[in-house]
């Protein structure tokens, strides 16, 4: 009864299919090889990446969790303990861009207070086509007002993210969503079943016929016809998932429960068989007491659904009216639908009869894991050395075409629809280099960014990857933080193309290597296959999510100048490196390498230096120089500065014009401090054997750098701002 | 004195008012859960922002038949101090104790920014810590905040001194550039006629500790405290000296 027709509508192979009837001893029933199918899917099985992952550093200093939960929990002292994770839901938001990403964002928070903590940040990771395509604006308008209506109306302030656009995503626009919460160092909850007998409670919303094969979905390209898979993008409902934060987080507090797991990805299905595995249990359920929103739904739906805002307890005989009453106080419902068994299987029944009866560990545990081909694919040489190029005349309209490259332009049109101020923690708005929300009662603060840069992960993997994780640390020295750990969304093509696998592998690789080498802790992540829509994939994305801690709130740094007057010093040393800078792909509409080298001890020693600075209570302000190079660096510094003040730079370098300028030369950071205080910094610099000039003066209205004397960029700073300002909202109808 | 600070299902800016009352204004302050019949002998009733039961329906169009909800109007008519921030606004809209209605905002997305506002009437228990033309730089976060009342309540407003927030620029200007949803006549907070209740989109919570950028909000409360202060001890009933639940 189960033929290759129906293997194929659940992505299983033939090879798959017998391993499973092995595992089970018989052949499934329709059922359970969906329960199967989802599980064994490459967005829960990892079945092409979990060999690599294996590859990253995930002890370290004050990890308590680390991979394999719904989220990284790591030790802040206080007997606090913060808890992220990112996540993608890039298939669901090509096909209904508001819901697929407003459920993005509630799934990820789920995930973070399934563990007991209360989220207090998001941020969004997005990569859309160019603007100038409709389809684009329709898709991006979707997901930011998605990710407002979902976060806005629950509470949790998004208070930053990044934002690039390239032609490869037009068609798989990635959205990927971080979340971070504080708990309780002692009263982290996990996803287990303890203890046979013991009831197993459904709570939240109802199940009904939204989000079947979600998961299954996101683990294959996209043809041409997408519309009719609109139906497996699920609806959220934030206020429901706010009733459930509170009540889950109030019977945590009060101890009611053992063990909690949210259903997010293969709903029912993964939550029962995860909790039980890990455990080392089993769990019986009957299915007629699931409730239900629609009439007639059958086992297999019942057991695939992926409607949301729904969580799995198993708690005591004795506190089970407890919990309910929780639940009640809060309006949900509450019922028990199983209890937890000692048979290792996983039993549903449904009007009397089995109807699922599999073993929890082959379909949690054993799924088939492959070491998928890879091969070197033909673009990297061709793309490996960008042409010689004429400097252009103007290098002041060069910057201020610069600023209005949507990628580097100012992104408040979108963050603006997001709440990131509720909570009253914000210190350190979206914009920055990286968010900074303070902890209540504490002094101290925690640091977060999304760093990737997809042109040079295509361009060189490997690299990519390393300076995509140099970066994000060096985002939250700028701030003043120290690194606490790292969570990652890779973002690849189909990992069945041997040259796919090759840039996964490679990314991967960097990861670790630079993770390793900086001594942070992967304590987490997703990986997001498949991301091709027509044989087309998107650039291999990683996003990696670090999380910092500033230990003084009052010592911390901010992007913008902080008043006319001060030095500006630059740290790190700026080489003639063009190859996959924005520069090159918005003024030559050159893809092409070399990207920037990365010397990890150099880079190393130029974040400690400016976190010195910081704790030393020297810096005024502090800005990492990325896409744009010190030209953008110097006008953001400027447009985010109070009162708008500018800035005279003067440099001495005899490297070509545009790569002083617009080069991303890495390990830069710009910083600025008081005229007596910038002999202290260079000091602080020489003794860690960090190159460091001061390079000028902030004040003024305008931006001016020269050069060995020559004048290179003189731009006002009004129109600088404006341009930079309206670059994307231009694209869109807006109303003050 | 004492607040209470009201809590429906998908209030969101409940802990923000609650921390600041209690741990930077310094005053007793109650957690009144919606369900309840007891308004706990508050002093001042502040309804918080959110999206109380998700904004279903119309914003504030549930949450007005919350049990408690039939004491705050009690409270509110007997002279008693009611502060509605954002949502709260909204739910005093729909409860009828303020005139007009809220619409989207004229954008069509939802705002989160920081705003200038100027007192327009210095004169109320919430404002009496300012004076008339003053400005504050308050935050706003909302997708409803576009006041719209008919000519004839606009009209009887104004006349009453019922105003007393506009949107403004940096100067004091009231402008069609400053005001960010399109609300009639600028207005950004609104009294009923008494001057014991007010409605304000920005929010004064989330602007009163230096960490955050801006302090003005600390107005509000003082000016509340210093009403309620100011006025003769009332004999209390009940127990007293309840605990002050716990903050997260």
């Amino acid at each position: 009864m189960i033929d290759k027709h129906i293997l194929g509508q659940h992505n299983l192979t033939e090879e798959e299919y017998s391993t499973i009837v092995n595992l089970m001893g018989r052949e499934p029933n329709l059922t359970e090889l969906g329960i199967f199918s989802v599980m064994w899917s490459e967005h829960c099985g990892y079945k092409s990446s979990r060999l690599y992952l294996k590859k990253l550093p995930t002890a370290g200093k004050g990890v308590l969790q680390g991979p394999g939960e719904n989220a990284g929990v790591i030790d802040i002292g206080d007997n606090l303990a913060v808890v992220f994770k990112i996540e993608s839901h890039n298939h669901p938001s090509f096909i209904e861009p508001y819901q697929g990403a407003a459920t993005g964002v509630g799934g990820i928070l789920r995930d973070i207070f399934t563990m007991g903590a209360r989220p207090v940040a998001l941020m969004d990771s997005l990569r859309f086509g160019p603007l100038e395509e409709p389809l684009t604006r329709s898709i991006m308008e979707g997901v930011v007002s998605g990710i407002a209506g979902y976060g806005n109306s629950i509470g949790v302030p998004t208070v930053g993210g990044e934002t690039a656009f390239h032609s490869c995503y037009s068609l798989n626009p990635l959205v990927n969503v971080f979340c971070l919460g504080l708990a309780e160092k002692d009263k982290i909850f996990l996803a287990r079943a303890e203890g046979a007998g013991n009831p197993v409670i459904y709570v939240g919303a109802r199940t009904g016929r939204d989000g079947i094969h979600g998961a299954t979905m996101a683990s294959a390209e996209f043809g041409k016809e997408t519309e009719h898979k609109r139906p497996n993008v699920q609806v959220g409902d934030p206020f429901k998932e706010k009733l459930l934060l509170e009540a889950c987080l109030e019977v945590m507090d009060k101890g009611l429960i053992l063990g909690i797991q949210d259903m997010g990805a293969a709903g029912l299905t993964c939550s029962s068989t995860e909790m039980a595995a890990k455990a080392g249990t089993g769990i019986e359920i009957n299915l007629d007491l699931v409730p239900q929103r629609e009439e007639g739904m059958t086992p297999y739906e019942i057991m695939l659904s992926e409607s949301q805002e729904r969580m799995l307890i198993v708690t005591t005989p004795e506190k089970k009216a407890e919990v309910q009453a929780v639940f009640a106080k809060w309006d949900l419902e509450a019922p028990v639908i199983g209890r937890v068994t000692d048979t290792g299987r996983l039993v549903a029944s449904f009007k009397n009869q089995i109807v699922v009866d599999v073993p929890v560990n082959a379909v949690v545990n054993l799924c088939p894991v492959y070491r998928r081909p890879t091969a070197l694919p033909a673009y990297i040489q061709r793309n490996d050395r960008h042409p010689d190029l004429p400097v252009p005349d103007d290098l002041s309209a060069v910057t201020l075409r610069l600023l209005s490259s949507p990628v580097i332009a100012d992104k408040q049109w979108i963050f603006r629809q997001y709440d990131h101020m509720v909570q009253t923690n914000t210190v350190l708005p979206p914009g920055g280099d990286s968010a900074v929300i303070r902890i209540k009662g504490t002094g101290k603060a925690l640091a977060m960014t999304l760093d990737g840069n997809s042109l040079y992960t295509y361009l060189e993997p490997k690299a990519g990857a390393m300076i995509a994780v140099a970066e994000a640390c060096r985002n939250l020295a700028s701030v003043g933080a120290r690194p606490l750990g790292v969570t990652n969304c890779l973002n690849f093509g189909n990992p069945e193309k041997p040259e796919i696998m090759w840039q996964f592998e490679q990314a991967v690789d960097g990861i670790a290597q630079a993770c390793r080498f900086f001594g942070i802790p992967v304590t987490g992540g997703n990986v997001s296959f498949y991301n091709e829509t027509e044989g087309q994939a998107v650039h291999p994305t990683p996003v990696l999510g670090v999380v910092g801690l500033i230990k003084d709130i009052r010592r911390s740094a901010r992007p913008g100048f902080a008043g006319p007057g001060d030095s500006v010093i630059l740290l790190g040393e700026t080489k003639e490196e063009l190859g996959g800078s924005e520069y090159l792909r918005t003024i030559h509409g050159i893809e092409a390498g070399p990207v920037p080298r990365l010397d990890l001890e150099l880079e190393k020693r130029v974040q400690e230096v400016c976190l010195e600075a910081v704790e030393a209570g020297l810096v005024r302000s502090a800005h990492d120089l990325a896409e744009g190079g010190l030209a953008a660096a110097l006008a953001e510094s400027s447009f985010y500065s109070r009162g708008m003040t500018g800035c005279r730079i003067e440099l001495e370098s005899a490297i070509r014009p545009d790569a002083l300028l617009f080069g991303e030369s890495q390990s830069r950071i710009l910083v600025t401090c008081r005229p007596g205080k910038s002999r202290l910094v260079l000091e602080l610099a020489e003794k860690n054997g960090v190159p460091a000039r001061t390079i000028g003066r902030t004040g003024g209205q305008e931006i001016v750098i020269s050069s060995e004397g020559q004048e290179l960029v003189k731009i006002g700073l009004e129109e600088a701002y404006s341009r930079w300002k309206n670059a994307v909202p231009q694209f869109f109808k807006t109303w003050p | 004195m004492r607040f209470g600070v009201v809590q429906f299902p998908g209030s969101n800016c409940d802990f923000d008012a609650i921390h600041v009352l209690r741990n930077v204004m310094k005053r007793d302050t109650e957690i009144l859960w919606h369900k309840d019949h007891d308004l706990r002998d508050v002093d001042c009733v502040v309804l918080p922002g959110g999206f109380s039961y998700g904004d279903y329906l119309r914003p504030g169009a549930i949450a007005r038949f919350s049990p408690l909800m039939q004491q705050v109007r009690h409270f509110a008519l007997t002279g008693g101090l009611v502060l509605g921030i954002c949502n709260g606004f909204q739910i005093l809209l729909e409860l009828g104790l303020l005139p007009g209605a809220m619409l989207r905002n004229r954008g069509l997305k939802f705002i989160c920014d920081s705003v200038h506002i100027r007192i327009e009437n210095g004169q109320t228990p919430f404002t009496r810590a300012g004076r008339k033309g003053l400005v504050l730089r308050l935050p706003i976060a909302h997708f409803d905040g576009n006041y719209y009342a008919s000519r004839r309540t606009l009209a009887e407003i104004e006349r009453n001194g019922q105003v007393i927030f506009r949107y403004c620029d940096s100067g004091g200007k009231v402008t069609g550039e400053a005001n960010p949803n399109g609300s009639l006549n600028n207005i950004a907070g609104l009294a009923n006629r008494r001057g014991n209740v007010l409605g304000m989109m920005p929010h004064p919570e989330r602007a009163s500790e230096a960490a955050l950028g801006s302090e003005d909000g600390r107005l509000i409360f003082a000016s509340i405290i210093e009403a309620v202060e100011a006025r003769p001890p009332k004999i209390k009933k009940g127990t007293g000296n309840r605990r002050a639940g716990h903050d997260r």
